[in-house]
């Protein structure tokens, strides 16, 4: 584990502190999660996007996460230390750079991995989000209306730029 | 075996005999402590504190961190304000108070958050497990740090265990079967007497429960005893081990309510049943809520009877939290006296896993361990007030034990240890989110149907992942 943890950046103890996690999640006691294990958490349960965030510790068309993959996913949210970006200034964009974390937001909308937020994908999470509150209709304008203020090139979809962009005013402050 | 082997072995096991009659029955009997529990409590304390130092002292040398279950967080989780209050936040201040609908992509964020906090450290399924400790007390069950340090942690390791397996627990176990023994037969003959039963009954079984209370080496402490629960009410304590009626019976005398069981412990129901009178419900009754109000109903009526002891969170908690507490003993509309108990971790973790053990192999573990203490704190009684339902009710009791007792006031079911959490919480979520979406106009018919007196439920007290 040696080598990744230097690029991931989590110190000794908060790696022991999750793997600790990880065996106490990890009902079957085989050194993997499943998304049961995950569904087991009655708050991440409760979440309208519990499912996609579990989506996305899940490497492509797999069904089991062992511990590295469950720490890298995590590292992308701790919290940015000012003291490292002036240690090693020249180093690769460490995982936990806000850019990062707004990739991992972003790929909670882009299901199909095109690098693109369709109307249609937009639509997907605006509903996980209000469940039976509010309408087709209303909902589809609020879509409407939030990709033609996003969209600078007119394709109609929200790429990753724009997506960015869009969140701006969160981009100044420390995400999550 | 020659003759002075058998000879040897008799003494000893007379001397054995006499010393736990001397020393352990007869004061349990009378009722009278020499003290001698005390004293070995505060002895393992001291021995406690020179072995954490000791590692301390060795993993400083070796320049290793040891593990403390309580670093710093992977995330920095800041206290839970509401979902509206976030979402504002995540937007800046500025957009408040536009009226029509309106959706940020960032959005997202908060639930992301909250989704990933929640899978780095949740508030409910910890509470399914053992607690961390933050020093070790030389039981290798409860210890990360376990390493060899130095020689003399290891003596004293091996040294703990010989005590505990080869002295204490024969002990225990001795006293433990001496007990039940003694409550099968005195109560069968206490049923013989017609006039003098209650008066002798409370004394036998107060007897046998202190004899299960060496048995265990617990060390009890009880405040404010003046509280004590009295005939026609019922008393609610936080769950944590099917030893807190052991604790509890053994000062003062309880009508218990469960399931009957077979074996031993159906045994041993049916003789408490002889001298007292206890509620035991058929496995069938278990589901007809209305038998089960009615028959406690009945008896808390009753004013010769004594209190009824209950366990409204309905399933075992670690002792770091107390969950919901179920209505039904509430509806009843009787005194409730609600007792906290506390145990101590360092000299023993009480706490029954019954996913990971069996009842047999958990009272081992119980009895090789070092001691149980814990605190046993008896609330001022309370009432149901006017305008109160029983659900209100519960909650008022539940904050009022976990205030006591330093737990932490969970909204969460503990039924959630085997089931999974009802969708409606989530809706709730979608719900309060909508909110925020369509903004004032949803808001202002929301007060009109509170007005109504629709029961649209209470959102803050509901939604259990708020508010807590």
């Amino acid at each position: 584990l040696g080598g990744s943890c230097a690029n991931l950046l989590l110190s000794h103890s908060q790696i022991t502190r999750l793997y600790s996690r990880f065996t106490s999640l990890d009902k079957g006691e085989n050194g993997t999660l499943s998304r049961e294990d995950f569904q087991r958490i009655p708050e991440l349960a409760i979440n309208p996007l519990g499912d996609r965030i579990i989506n996305a510790f899940f490497p492509e068309g797999e069904d089991q996460v062992n511990f590295r993959g469950f720490m890298r996913t995590l590292a992308h949210f701790r919290p940015i230390e000012d003291n490292e970006k002036s240690k090693n200034p020249t180093a690769s964009e460490p995982l936990n750079s806000r850019t990062n974390k707004l990739l991992f937001a972003f790929r909670l909308y882009d299901l199909d991995r095109d690098d693109k937020i369709s109307r249609d994908e937009l639509l997907q999470v605006l509903r996980m989000m209000v469940g039976v509150n509010i309408s087709d209709e209303q909902l589809g304008s609020i879509a409407d209306r939030t990709i033609q203020e996003a969209d600078t090139n007119g394709d109609n979809s929200i790429s990753f730029n724009e997506f960015i962009k869009a969140s701006f005013v969160l981009t100044l402050h420390t995400l999550l | 075996m020659s003759d002075l082997d058998i000879l040897c072995l008799g003494i000893s096991i007379t001397v054995w005999f006499t010393l736990l009659f001397v020393f352990i029955i007869m004061p349990a009997v009378l009722g009278v402590s020499f003290g001698i529990r005390s004293f070995y409590m505060r002895t393992l304390l001291k021995i406690f504190e020179w072995a954490t130092l000791r590692m301390e002292l060795g993993a400083k040398e070796k320049n290793q961190e040891l593990y403390k279950p309580y670093t710093n967080g992977i995330i920095a989780k800041e206290p839970p304000s509401s979902l509206q209050q976030e979402i504002q936040e995540l937007r800046g201040s500025a957009n408040s108070l536009r009226s029509e609908p309106e959706f940020e992509m960032a959005d997202i964020f908060y639930f992301c958050r909250r989704g990933v906090e929640s899978i780095v450290d949740d508030e409910v399924t910890k509470r399914f497990s053992a607690q961390e400790l933050k020093s070790w007390n030389l039981l290798t069950r409860s210890n990360y740090n376990f390493r060899h340090i130095s020689l003399r942690l290891t003596v004293l390791w091996g040294l703990g265990i010989l005590i505990r397996y080869g002295v204490l627990l024969p002990l225990r176990v001795t006293l433990a079967v001496t007990g039940i023994c003694l409550l099968l037969v005195l109560t069968t003959l206490v049923a013989f007497l017609p006039n003098a039963e209650s008066y002798l009954s409370e004394k036998v079984h107060l007897m046998c429960y202190r004899i299960c209370v060496r048995a265990l080496t617990a060390i009890i402490t009880y405040h404010n005893r003046e509280n004590k629960p009295k005939n026609g009410g019922i008393c609610v304590a936080n769950h944590t081990t099917p030893i807190d009626v052991i604790i509890l019976a053994n000062d003062g005398c309880y009508s218990l309510v469960g399931q009957v069981h077979g074996g031993l412990m159906g045994m041993v129901q049916r003789a408490m049943v002889k001298s007292s009178s206890h509620i035991w419900f058929e496995r069938s009754e278990v589901k007809d809520r209305h038998l089960v109000a009615k028959r406690l109903g009945d008896h808390v009526a009753d004013k010769t009877k004594q209190p009824i002891l209950v366990f409204p969170e309905g399933t075992c908690i670690n002792n770091t939290s107390v969950m919901m507490f179920k209505k039904g003993s509430f509806e009843i509309g009787c005194t409730v006296y609600p007792v906290a108990i506390k145990y101590d971790p360092r000299f023993g973790d009480a706490f029954w896993n019954s996913s990971k053990f069996g009842m047999v192999s958990y009272l081992l573990r119980m009895m090789s361990s070092w001691a149980i203490v814990c605190s046993v704190w008896y609330l001022p009684p309370m009432n149901r007030e006017e305008g109160e339902d029983a659900v209100q009710f519960a909650n008022r009791v539940k904050a009022a034990i976990a205030a006591q007792g330093g737990l932490v006031d969970l909204i969460w079911d503990g039924g959630l240890k085997r089931a999974k959490v009802k969708d409606v919480f989530k809706e709730e979520q979608q719900k309060l989110y909508s909110k925020v979406l369509v903004g004032d106009s949803e808001d202002q018919m929301e007060d009109k149907r509170s007005e109504d007196g629709t029961p649209e439920g209470d959102e803050s007290s509901k939604d259990p992942a708020e508010g807590q």
